[in-house]
Parts: C-alpha cells; sequence; structure tokens
C-alpha cells in the first residue's frame, strides 16, 4: 500500500515514530500490562506475550481497570511505553496517564482519536509517525 | 467521536482560574491543570462542583505514582471535600502479612502516607460503599477504582465518570470534575439490553452466577451502557459482584437493572424513551459461556458440572470488591463444616469496618483457627499477599480475582460459587456443585 496520511485529534499532543501494534481487542493496561518489560501479560487477551515498549499501539479503547492511567505512567518513567497510542473511540484513563506524563516527567505518548474509518485501516506493522498536530502518516 | 472543546475553550470560573495561576498553591495549580487538560480531553465545555470523591491512586504500582504524590504533598495539597482512600499496597494492620521486598514495601507505605496527608479518610478499601457516608442519588462526586465507579452510578445513583488514578485527587484537591459523560443525565440511558427473561428462574436469582453474568455483559456491551433485563432477588452484594466482573471484562461504569437499580424502574425510564442500539437474549449457553472465559485452569471442567475434578487447588481467594458482613455470615457455616485442608491457602479480603465486626463477635478467632487469613486494606490481586508460589491454580467466586489473578499474580484460575469454593479447598481439589444448575 502507498503512503497515507490521516488526520487524527490530538488528546495528548506529541510528535513520536514506531511500528504499528494493532490490538483488536481492547486492553486494560493495569493487570494487562507490565510496567517494568512493557509486555502484555494479560492471560485472555489474543496479544499476550508481545510488547507495546515504542510501539505506535492502535487500540480501539481500554478497558477494566482504573489503574491503567498509573501503569502508562510507569512504563513512561521506566521507557517501556507505547511511543503513542491512537484510539478509535474516546478513553479519558489513557490519555489521563499521557498528561500526568507530562506533568511530570516533561515527556509522554501522544494520545490520537481518530475516526473509525481511518482507524480500520492501520496496518500491524507499518512504520508510523505521529506528529504534535495530530497529523499520522503511514509509510507504504 | 470528535471532542469539540481543547483546554482553551473550557468555560473556567474566576475560581477555577485562580486556582490555575497558583492562588490555592502549587498543588492546586496543578491539580486543575491537569483538569483543564482533561476536560479538553472529554470535550467537557466547563467544570461543574463535585461533594464527594474516592481515592484510587494510593495503590502502589512504581515509583511514579510516589513521584506524583510526593509533587502534589510538597505543594501543599489538601482535598477540599469528603475523599475516602482505595486499597492501598499493604495491610497496614497486619505488616506480617506483606510478602514482597523491602523497599517495595516502604514506598507502598510512603504512598499511602501521602495520601493520609493530604486529608483523605483512610478506610482503604476498594468497597468504600459498604462504609458510611454513602453518596446520595444524583449527587456529583469523582471516583475511581472500577468496581466503585460502577457500584456508585449503577446502585446508588450518584454520578462519576469512569475516573482513573491522578484525576481522582486533581477533583479532590479543586473540588471540581469535567462536566461530561456520566456526570450529565443525557449520557446516562441504557444503550444495549441484555434479556435474561428466557433463563430458568433458579438461574436468574442465583447469586454465584452474577459475576458470570456480569462478565459477558461486559465482554459484549464494551463502553456502552447496559440494562439488565429479568434479573431477580439480587442483594447489594450481588449487584458489587455483577457490577466489578462487567468492569474488568468492559470498560463498564454504569448499569441498569430493570426493577431493582434506581434509573431503570422501567426499561422504557432505563432507555430514556429511546430505542435500544442493540438487544442481546442470554440463554443458558451464553451463561456457560461466560463462566468459562473466568477460569483458565488448564483442562477445568465446565462450571456447574458434577462431582469432584482431578484439578489440585492450591489457593482459595475471596473478597474481590472486599467482603461484606454479610458475606462473612455466609461462609462461617461454611468452613466450620468444610475447613481448608492444611496445604490449600485460604484468604478473604476485606475492610477493616468488617474486621472489626469479626472481632467483636469472636468469629475472627474461629476463621483464624480454621486456617483461613482475612487481609485488610489492600487484596491478593494488587500486593505480595499469597505465600503459595505462583504457577499454581486459584480457586475464587470473584469475576474480578478471576480476571485479574492470571496476569498480576501468576496463577490459573478456577471460577466457582462460595459453596464450591470452600469445599474445593477443603479437599485440595476442585469441587463441584451438582445442584447448581436445574
Amino acid at each position: 500500500m502507498s503512503a497515507v496520511e490521516l488526520k487524527a485529534q490530538a488528546l495528548v499532543a506529541g510528535a513520536a515514530v514506531g511500528k504499528v501494534l494493532r490490538l483488536e481487542e481492547p486492553l486494560s493496561f493495569w493487570g494487562g500490562v507490565d510496567p517494568v518489560s512493557g509486555t502484555i501479560i494479560d492471560r485472555r487477551h489474543p496479544r499476550c506475550g508481545e510488547s507495546v515498549a515504542g510501539r505506535v499501539l492502535v487500540m480501539p479503547y481500554g478497558r477494566g481497570s482504573s489503574s491503567s492511567s498509573s501503569v502508562l505512567l510507569e512504563g513512561v518513567r521506566l521507557g517501556t511505553a507505547p511511543a503513542a497510542v491512537v484510539l478509535r473511540e474516546l478513553d479519558g484513563i489513557l490519555a489521563l496517564g499521557a498528561a500526568v506524563a507530562r506533568e511530570l516527567y516533561e515527556q509522554s505518548p501522544p494520545v490520537l482519536l481518530l475516526a473509525p474509518a481511518d482507524w480500520e485501516v492501520l496496518p500491524e506493522g507499518a512504520e508510523a509517525a505521529v506528529e504534535v498536530s495530530g497529523r499520522l502518516r503511514i509509510a507504504g | 467521536m470528535a471532542a469539540a472543546n481543547t483546554p482553551e475553550t473550557v468555560e473556567l470560573t474566576e475560581r477555577d482560574r485562580a486556582m490555575l495561576e497558583g492562588d490555592f498553591g502549587e498543588a492546586a495549580a496543578v491539580a486543575m491543570r491537569i483538569l483543564v487538560t482533561m476536560a479538553g480531553v472529554y470535550g467537557a465545555e466547563r467544570l461543574l462542583d463535585i461533594e464527594g470523591a474516592h481515592i484510587d491512586g494510593c495503590l502502589y504500582h512504581g515509583d511514579s505514582g510516589v513521584d506524583f504524590a510526593e509533587l502534589l504533598v510538597a505543594g501543599g495539597a489538601r482535598v477540599s471535600v469528603p475523599t475516602t482512600l482505595n486499597v492501598g499496597g499493604l495491610d497496614l494492620l497486619h505488616p506480617e502479612e506483606f510478602a514482597g521486598t523491602a523497599e517495595r514495601r516502604a514506598k507502598a507505605l510512603r504512598l499511602m502516607e501521602c495520601y493520609e496527608e493530604m486529608g483523605c479518610r483512610t478506610i482503604w478499601t476498594c468497597a468504600p460503599y459498604q462504609t458510611t457516608p454513602r453518596p446520595a442519588f444524583g449527587q456529583q462526586v469523582a471516583w475511581a477504582e472500577s468496581n466503585a465507579i460502577v457500584f456508585a452510578n449503577s446502585v446508588l445513583g450518584a454520578r462519576t465518570h469512569r475516573y482513573g488514578d491522578f484525576i481522582d485527587i486533581c477533583a479532590a484537591i479543586t473540588g471540581r470534575a469535567p462536566a461530561v459523560g456520566l456526570h450529565l443525565e443525557e449520557n446516562r440511558r441504557a444503550q444495549v439490553v441484555f434479556d435474561l427473561r428466557s433463563l430458568p428462574h433458579a438461574l436468574r436469582s442465583a447469586s454465584w452466577l452474577l459475576p458470570a453474568i456480569g462478565y459477558l455483559v461486559g465482554e459484549r456491551c464494551g463502553n456502552r451502557i447496559p440494562v439488565l433485563l429479568g434479573l431477580e432477588r439480587v442483594d447489594e452484594d450481588g449487584l458489587k459482584a455483577l457490577g466489578a466482573a462487567a468492569a474488568s471484562s468492559g470498560a463498564v461504569a454504569l448499569f441498569h437493572a430493570v426493577g431493582i437499580t434506581p434509573e431503570a424502574p422501567t426499561l422504557e425510564a432505563a432507555l430514556g424513551r429511546a430505542e435500544p442500539e442493540e438487544w442481546i437474549e442470554v440463554g443458558v449457553s451464553d451463561l456457560r459461556d461466560g463462566l468459562r472465559s473466568l477460569s483458565t485452569a488448564p483442562g477445568e471442567a465446565e462450571a456447574g458440572a458434577a462431582g469432584s475434578v482431578e484439578l489440585a487447588i492450591d489457593v482459595v481467594a475471596l473478597g474481590s470488591p472486599h467482603f461484606s458482613p454479610r458475606e462473612f455470615a455466609e461462609l462461617m457455616p461454611l468452613v466450620e463444616r468444610h475447613p481448608p485442608a492444611g496445604g490449600v491457602e485460604f484468604v478473604v479480603c476485606t475492610n477493616r469496618l468488617s474486621l472489626g465486626e469479626l472481632e467483636r463477635t469472636g468469629k475472627l478467632e474461629q476463621l483464624r483457627a480454621h486456617g483461613v487469613r482475612v487481609v485488610v486494606d489492600t487484596c491478593v490481586v494488587v500486593a505480595p499477599i499469597l505465600r503459595t508460589p505462583a504457577g499454581g491454580v486459584l480457586m475464587t467466586n470473584s469475576g474480578k480475582f478471576a480476571h485479574y489473578a492470571p496476569g498480576n499474580v501468576g496463577f490459573d484460575v478456577v471460577f466457582g460459587s462460595l459453596a464450591e469454593c470452600v469445599r474445593s479447598a477443603h479437599g485440595g481439589r476442585l469441587w463441584r456443585d451438582p445442584e447448581l444448575w436445574p
């Protein structure tokens, strides 16, 4: 596929690059991601065992625990957080973790909200670049 | 989907602005900055006043949580509304229950102290609704802890959005929250109907099944608002178990149950007199699916199957959300008849109020004599409490434990009724109650 440019809404703005990790099923970071390694540890999740560290994490929305913001923040501190998070539906809890990371450590993964039709076309494994404006470039 | 407002366009009062500018201290400025950012994220037009908060951020997940709390404490943070605390990382009354490193223990303790210093009430429970005072119907609050959120909204009819760690304390310090989501009447109507009416009556009123019903509701409705039709004879402990399971498998922050929860006197009222987006008929096979997804143990026989199964049980863990006095009353005679075997670790998590009642009535001593450990202030999936090495099989009647134990503490899980848990602990291997299915 050729290069694609999408316009997302930056819930928490920032620039980042990384490979897309596309989760079709929502993931709770608390109980679902080990902040020390960045590995998905929810055994019921189809992508259990894979790492979110440095990836452009594409998922529909978060689920479960309200401590997911803590796990994302801890991931930022330890350098295991995703490079960016691209959501299909508004999820305040991950955006919150990112907003607090910015306040506390002056860095955070951007969190984007993408229209469902655009969200569907983000391919697994593609190189993606997020711009501060919320623009998302996918390499072809 | 687009949230229309940005932090720049959120309408702030004079007091909000004064807080932002530091007139109420550095901590209030940090808190207000985060609130305004989040108001922008949620697309809120303004902030609203809240009358209470419940804080999940006091549980240790790593040093970043301590960094944040220390930043607030150093900035002179004080909560401005009545605020309660969720579980912490250790049992302050029984510190010997902590099996983690001294360093982790010290940090978990420091984090708990920080929140105490900010003026929060140290009830240390994930079930704050089992203590008093509780939020009133229609009252605006800011609660975190997924099971507490869903209980406050659904059972009490209080109004909180699905908040996470950190914004909870920001709301408590400022007394404000984004005017968005479940705070607003128009966003509280049900979207998905779960119709249980074709199930046999015995299953519709079976309290042990409520976590399985909640689990399948959470899986199928995701982040939409469900209404359950046909649920029978369910008490607050049952609603607590159902909500906690739904908030684990899904992003459920509010459910309605027709004839049971306060915003659902009728199906039409729960739906806000609109058409549902989806109507899901729940049959016996769906319940079995829900039960199956609650267990991960290899070769686990179907829940509800009869007789004994060759599966060794290493741990029985109860009390997520925290066990209530009524649940202890139900547990007591079961444990007396079938005390746990020596090799099985049996832990019940609860709050100090329930513990006090157990102490007064002499039941705590009896439970301990039978080898039952009662843990307060924390729980087994959030803190290193279990003594059994990971890798074994943990049995529980809690949908929330069943969901989180594999990832958080490395046990396979088997879900069962309270009686099944007790009998399995007694025999050291899985016991299924043949009477559970009609």
